[in-house]
């Protein structure tokens, strides 16, 4: 049964009809064709599904769309402005912490949800942030580089 | 992975409400932060016609330091409990123990009262519906008999959540929400030693919040074996609160996780108090943690393994606390 979801996405408020019974992740992806969010495991193991949710890292699997109503999501298509790679984007571009690229937004989106509460976490505490994340690339070492360059990217703007 | 099931989705404002949508519908689950129900929804492993929100009732959310306890809504987040630096300061166990769940992305959605009702598991029930097909089922859903134990009369399966032994250890009660009212457990009355029946929760009863009293000179702290550093259940958990005095133990609790169906409390430890912590009195404490724990095959780590690594794990937690405590 579906019914209005008023919601915030990428900066626009929308309101659509969704079925009580969708995942946040059914909706970003097939309701509104956010196909950047990738489906994993799809049981919470992976963290490739990883969004913003009122700024907060959240597995859009394990977690019904209608459950985030009057919230705000965002996803890796929110983070480029006008064509501009966010710093976090162009770190991984530029240290290659992308590979076959499947767990890169999920790595991304919750990598900004630790940048924007901690602007200069340390090696240590970005490891922590990104637990909930797997690499099938086990490519994680450019992963904790690219999310450094980042940080300094960050700190040289500042 | 198998199409999420239909159901319908209500988001009630109260406990009251909550409780009273839930005895006007007879197949009703209650939802939380939805790391456990969502993908055993979608597993096969639950099935409900009405899913019931509780993310929308304030009484749920929310951490109050008192002079003598903390009164902790069942709805605050992991993640919120293991940054509240209250928590952190006067309960370490607990602090320690929420952090220890999954990875930090589970802990911004899942509950306290999601961990602390959290479905026993068993490496023969947290399958697909295909291989629990193979396997004939097993007793605690679909199947008749228990595939750890098979001439048992009752599931085997583990109690898994981090934070239960962590305020077991500290002496929490919980508030439950029914038709009927209000009632307090002491967290102990909580659970039963059954993998189909851990929770002593009446039908439609709701978990509202957690109390734990502050004791000034207890120290306490959770430590948790498990395969990799983040997103694993633990193979074993242990929490201990332990007071010292002088060269002698005024005071020990432990409980132990992922080792029974229930979070075990220890008994006896009583006979340890009152004595210096010597290496007789560490044997002992390993002796009694041993005889308290139930570790069957319900994991991949077998279980001669967790039965000689659960008393360890306490002995070496035992023996920190009481060194930082001098």
């Amino acid at each position: 049964m579906k019914s209005v979801l008023r919601i915030t996405v990428n900066g626009r408020a929308r309101e659509d009809a969704v079925a009580a019974n969708a995942l946040l992740l059914d909706y970003l992806r097939d309701g509104l064709g956010l196909t950047g969010t990738k489906q994993g495991c799809d049981g919470g193991e992976c963290g490739a599904c990883t969004v913003l949710v009122d700024g907060r890292p959240r597995l859009a699997c394990c977690t019904l769309a209608h459950s985030v109503a009057d919230g705000t999501v965002e996803t890796i298509e929110g983070l480029a402005h006008n064509g501009r790679l966010s710093r976090l984007q162009r770190a991984f571009h530029e240290h290659l912490g992308t590979q076959c690229g499947y767990c890169t937004p999920g790595m991304i989106m919750a990598a900004e949800g630790l940048l924007r509460t901690e602007p200069r976490p340390d090696r240590d505490t970005i490891r922590t942030a990104l637990a909930g994340n797997l690499c099938r690339c086990t490519g994680y070492v450019k992963i904790l580089d690219s999310v450094e360059a980042a940080v300094q990217a960050g700190e040289e703007a500042a | 992975m198998p199409v999420m099931p239909d159901f319908e989705l209500l988001r009630p404002d109260s406990a009251e409400a909550a409780v009273a949508l839930h005895a006007s519908r007879p197949a009703s689950r209650y939802l939380a932060g939805g790391t456990d129900l969502l993908p055993n929804l979608r597993r096969g492993l639950a099935d409900t016609a009405t899913v019931i929100d509780l993310g929308g009732i304030a009484e749920l959310a929310g951490i109050r330091v008192d002079a003598d306890r903390v009164h902790i809504g069942a709805g605050t987040t992991l993640a919120a409990l293991a940054a509240h630096p209250g928590i952190a300061a006067e309960l370490p166990a607990l602090a320690q123990a929420a952090l220890a769940v999954a990875g930090p992305t589970h802990r911004e959605s899942a509950t306290l009262g999601g961990n602390l009702c959290l479905d026993t598991r068993c490496r023969y029930y947290n399958q697909s519906t295909p291989w629990r097909e193979a396997n004939h089922y097993c007793m605690k859903l679909e199947g008749d008999v228990c595939r750890v134990a098979p001439k048992s009369k009752r599931c085997y399966a583990a109690f898994s959540g981090d934070v239960a032994p962590a305020l077991l250890a500290l002496d929490a009660e919980v508030d439950i929400v029914g038709t009927n009212g209000r009632r307090t457990l002491a967290l102990a009355e909580f659970y039963h030693d059954d993998g189909m029946r851990w929770l002593a929760l009446d039908r439609g009863e709701l978990l509202a919040a957690v109390r734990v009293p502050l004791a000034p000179g207890w120290s306490s702290g959770y430590e948790k074996l498990r395969i990799r550093g983040a997103i694993d259940f633990p193979l074993s958990g242990v929490a201990v609160a332990l007071a010292r005095d002088g060269e002698r133990l005024a005071g020990l609790r432990i409980a132990c996780t992922g080792v029974s169906s229930r979070p075990e409390r220890i008994e006896g430890l009583d006979a340890l108090v009152g004595q210096p912590l010597d290496d007789a009195a560490l044997a002992q404490l390993e002796k009694l943690v041993l005889r308290g724990i139930q570790a069957m095959e319900t994991t991949t780590a077998s279980v001669p393994y967790r039965r000689k690594a659960t008393p360890i794990l306490a002995r070496r937690l035992v023996t920190r606390l009481w060194t930082e405590a001098a």
